[in-house]
């Protein structure tokens, strides 16, 4: 059965597309939490953290996405862990999110002069009120373009999952693509939305960047 | 009892022995120049005052504080010692009064509005009262560093450690961080200062010390130092920075 591509087919694509924001959303914040973790590995004065770190950044960075997808979809139930398309992709997103933040959170932080933590100590600051009042909120600011470049790609990345059968905003174009026959107008669509949501990413990345004032 | 004491200190970076064995006392109320070529530790000797570098051997004692002794409190050291750098290091993601009271609130634990009140008060006095609400990148260099100064002073420090605060500077600019220098000078403030204008040097200094290889190769009073040098060392750095 063929039909037109129609407004509800496009409320279809709207619906599904909370799906990609969801998922996009948990693995900000998994992989922030997560990235945290990484970021504080690497810097700390012991080694064996330093390559763990260091391991765990490269193996994540240095394997494609959908393979790490695969592995969480196909490879937990081998281990009797059943796992549903949503979870592994939260997973495996949150995952290969946290080895980037975790650069991209050290870069920053150690991007910020060490001046400034010499000029905070010789005001008397301790070195908690160092890190948290001149050096963080300065870390931030160099870490809001690069973090928030991240999320987009995150964004477009979710796309992957529809591979597993999680239907977000991809998988839900294939589906009205395939009812319809008229992909050009279903995936222009679809584009079209995560063009709104990368570019609106964008812009509060502007914004926010031009409120933290900070050195450039 | 001298304000500061340092008894033959040694510092090494690495294999490289930077301070060989400096002795030196400050009364209250003295200011001193430290003077040298570039590499004789005349930055190290200040650092080491305030504890931003620990030393090998030999003892400091600053304001009845050991800075040499394991476990001293260098937080409280260097709220009695203000220290103002030749790269300014304002917190540049902070306005001017806000620079100034960060400290106030955090180490002085003040309250905001008595700690934007001094605020107020010490920016006036290095002539930026205009430019509390301003972040330091809207600032010239010269600005910046007298706000740097001010952010030091509010602290009310029982000494100041100087290194090179004019050297970043704009010639055009640097009149106007010295005239600063000479107004706390005037108010009886303890100083060492690292510094290259000699005739600031001559002008303000009590006493001038000249470095050489790590250690202190002339002391003596301001005038006389910088008009009567002893040694070769010292005559030809003269010759070198005054022409
Ligand atoms: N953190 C450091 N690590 C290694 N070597 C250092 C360090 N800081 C200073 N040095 C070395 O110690 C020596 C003395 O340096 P210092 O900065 O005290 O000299 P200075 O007299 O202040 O010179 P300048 O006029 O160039 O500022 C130099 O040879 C310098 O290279
Ligand atoms: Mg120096």
């Amino acid at each position: 059965m063929i039909r037109e591509f129609s407004e509800a087919d496009i409320a279809y694509l709207l619906l599904a597309t909370r799906w990609t924001v969801l998922l996009a959303l948990v693995a900000m914040i998994g992989g922030g939490l997560l990235g945290i973790v990484v970021a504080v590995l690497r810097v700390v004065q012991f080694r064996p953290a330093n390559w763990l770190a260091i391991g765990y950044i490269n193996l994540i960075q240095g394997t494609p996405l959908l393979g790490q997808l695969f592995v969480f979809f196909f490879g937990l139930p081998l281990f009797g862990l059943s796992v549903d398309a949503w979870t592994a992709a939260a997973l495996s997103l949150s995952i290969y999110a946290s080895a980037f933040f975790g650069e991209i959170w050290r870069g920053s932080l150690q991007s910020v002069s060490p001046r400034q933590w010499e000029a905070g100590a010789s005001l008397g600051l301790t070195y908690a009120q160092r890190l948290f009042y001149v050096v963080l909120p300065q870390a931030v600011r160099i870490s809001v373009a690069p973090t928030v470049g991240f999320l987009v790609q995150l964004v477009k990345n979710t796309s992957l999952t529809a591979l597993i059968g999680f239907v977000e905003l991809t998988r839900a174009s294939q589906i009205i693509s395939g009812a319809t026959f008229a992909p050009l107008p279903v995936y222009l669509t679809a584009a079209a939305i995560y063009f709104v949501i990368c570019f609106s990413l964008s812009q509060l990345s502007h914004m926010l960047e031009r409120r933290l004032h900070a050195a450039h | 009892m001298p304000l500061i004491e340092i008894t033959d200190i040694h510092k090494r970076f690495g294999a490289v022995e930077v301070l060989k064995g400096v002795s030196l006392a400050l009364e209250k109320g003295e200011i001193v120049a430290v003077i040298g070529r570039s590499g004789s530790g005349k930055s190290t000797l200040l650092r080491c005052v305030n504890g931003l570098e620990k030393v090998q051997s030999g003892r400091i004692v600053v304001d009845g504080i050991h800075v040499t002794a394991p476990g001293a409190d260098l937080n409280l050291l260097r709220q009695r010692a203000g220290m103002v750098f030749q790269s300014y290091n304002l917190f540049p993601h902070l306005t001017v009064e806000r620079n100034v009271t960060l400290a106030l609130k955090l180490v002085r634990k003040m309250e905001p509005s008595a700690a934007r009140e001094v605020a107020r008060q010490v920016v006036a006095r290095v002539g930026l009262a205009d430019k509390l609400l301003a972040y330091p990148d809207e600032l010239s260099g010269g600005q910046q560093q007298r706000v740097a100064i001010a952010r030091s002073l509010a602290m009310q420090p029982t000494l100041m450690l100087f290194d090179e605060i004019t050297s970043a500077l704009d010639p055009e600019l640097v009149g106007e961080v010295l005239r600063v220098l000479e107004g706390v000078a005037g108010e009886g403030m303890t100083m060492m200062l690292v510094t290259h204008e000699m005739n600031f040097a001559k002008n303000v200094a009590d006493r001038v010390i000249f470095m050489h290889e790590g250690r202190i190769h002339e002391d003596g009073p301001a005038r006389e130092i910088l008009l009567e040098p002893r040694t070769a060392e010292l005559r030809s750095f003269l010759n070198a920075v005054l022409h």
